[in-house]
């Protein structure tokens, strides 16, 4: 199975292009951000406040990377579970989010608002932080400092291998890919 | 009676802490790699693949498996003529999580009070520490860093006493099923079968420092897991729930007597991260 390389910020024909079971491999800019930081953006663009980053087109990732070693510009660092950040998403997609990189599904109303704004969802592979660690090249952080490994930072990828989940058109990988090899429905409830 | 230094608990305990985070155990990477040969769904695959390129370059680079390092859950089994010297056995075990931590530049995720501030204690301390008292004169320690996103998906419930093996069947399907692509599959399912809650809860969890493919003695026992991971990989949740045939590596089930009005049963998920680790002192 080929990777489609794409080049950051997304474009609309970019995601136009993209499909549920596609593999992606990221090369630029993407930016990371957890629950306590989804919180401040909210709270300064509902205030009506300027964004310490603009989200217009960009990929967050969903990660909390352990310390790096000396020598190293970040630790181990792939997705956590994306779900728990379902609460603030449809508002980040409304400030112009195009993409998201965690891992897990995504509730009903997130998978809506992604189709909506033409946006994409995909998964890291969970638990191969040591693997991605090698396609960040560079880590700057941009906003937030106090929140420590919280903060907003800006990494730079190559290559970063991701998954597409939840597509612009309304598709899900999970879903569908159960469906496919779901060899015995489930014990009744 | 036998002198062990509770300096030498934290030694042991630091370095467990090390090298559990960085090498995936063998028999973990063997059924890994024996996922690949029956995994039926091609991106399947490649998921399994980049699991078994990020285990080789944790071990060659030092880098952490996974960023998500844990709880520390250690397993104490504390032979009883053993006699700790110089400080008390727990502040000893958490001693040696905190230097793990630090040294080894593991990813601090413990808050201090789990509905209030929320403080990050910085030391990955308290470790969540079970003890088992044994008899003769060693110290076992298992060590597992054990991650957010699949303990989350732990569930117990009571069935009705009748309700029997089937009940264990469904709950445990529903429970993987729910759980989707959180915990990251392939996953090593624990399951505690009687006794009481929190009995049930401590087997599911100690069930998952058995070597994958080591079933439980009780014949009954051994045949429900076969059956369990069978029903589980038929549910098609696959690697990263993704679809596929691999949604978990093994399930291991632990059981105890209990009362005439009960059938608890509880289950513990472990990703495919199933990191352990052991020493005896
Ligand atoms: S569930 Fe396991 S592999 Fe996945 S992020 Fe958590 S600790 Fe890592």
């Amino acid at each position: 199975m080929e990777s489609k390389e794409i080049n950051l910020p997304l474009t609309d024909k970019a995601i136009d292009g993209l499909q549920i079971g596609d593999r992606v491999e990221y090369s630029g800019i993407l930016y990371t951000a957890r629950d306590a930081a989804h919180k401040r953006l909210i709270t300064l663009a509902d205030a009506g406040n300027e964004l310490p980053v603009a989200l217009q087109g960009q990929v967050i990732y969903y990660v909390g990377p352990t310390p790096p070693r000396p020598g190293r510009v970040i630790g181990s660092a792939g997705p956590t579970t994306a779900m728990r950040l379902d609460p603030y998403t449809p508002r980040m997609l409304e400030l112009g989010v195009k993409g998201i990189i965690g891992k897990g599904g995504r509730g009903p109303v997130v998978r809506e608002a992604i189709q909506k704004h033409h946006a994409i969802y995909c998964i890291a592979v969970g638990g191969t932080g040591a693997l991605l660690n090698r396609h960040i090249k560079n880590v700057e952080v941009v906003a937030f400092e106090d929140l420590g490994t919280e903060a907003i930072r800006r990494l730079e990828v190559d290559h970063f291998p991701a998954i597409v989940v939840n597509d612009a058109y309304g598709g899900d990988l999970l879903e569908a890919g159960k469906a496919e090899y779901r060899t015995k429905a489930p014990p009744s409830p | 009676m036998r002198e062990i230094e509770a300096g030498v608990i934290t030694e042991a305990v630091a370095k467990l802490a090390v090298e559990a985070t960085h090498f995936l155990p063998e028999d973990v990477e063997g059924a890994i790699r024996g996922a690949r040969e029956t995994e039926q769904s091609p991106l399947g695959v490649q998921i399994i693949d980049e699991i078994l390129e990020n285990a080789e370059i944790a071990r060659e680079q030092m880098l952490p498996l996974c960023q998500d390092t844990g709880t520390a859950v250690v397993h104490l089994e504390l032979g009883q003529d053993v006699h700790i010297t110089g400080g008390f056995i727990m502040d000893a075990v958490n001693a040696g999580i905190e230097k793990g931590y630090g040294d080894g530049y593991l990813r601090k995720s413990i808050v201090a009070h789990p509905f209030g501030e929320r403080k990050n204690t910085g030391t990955n301390t308290p470790g969540v520490i079970h003890t088992e008292i044994v008899p003769g004169d060693k110290i076992h320690i298992g060590f597992m860093p054990k991650g957010g996103g699949c303990e989350n998906m732990s569930r117990y419930q009571n069935f009705l006493p009748g309700a029997g093996r089937e009940a264990v069947i469904k709950f445990v399907c529903e429970t993987v099923d729910q759980s989707g692509g959180n915990p990251c599959p392939p996953l090593v399912i624990g399951v505690g079968v009687g006794g009481t809650a929190e009995k049930a809860m401590t087997m599911a969890k100690h069930s998952l420092f058995r070597k994958i493919g080591q079933r439980s003695e009780d014949p009954e026992v051994s045949i429900l897991e076969k059956t369990l991971l069978d029903a589980v990989n038929a549910l098609g949740v696959g690697p990263q729930a993704v679809g596929g045939s691999t949604t978990a590596l093994d399930v291991f089930v632990e059981t105890y007597p209990t009362h005439i009005t009960a059938l608890p049963v509880a289950v513990n998920i472990q990703c495919h991260s199933a990191r352990t680790k052991h020493t005896v002192l």
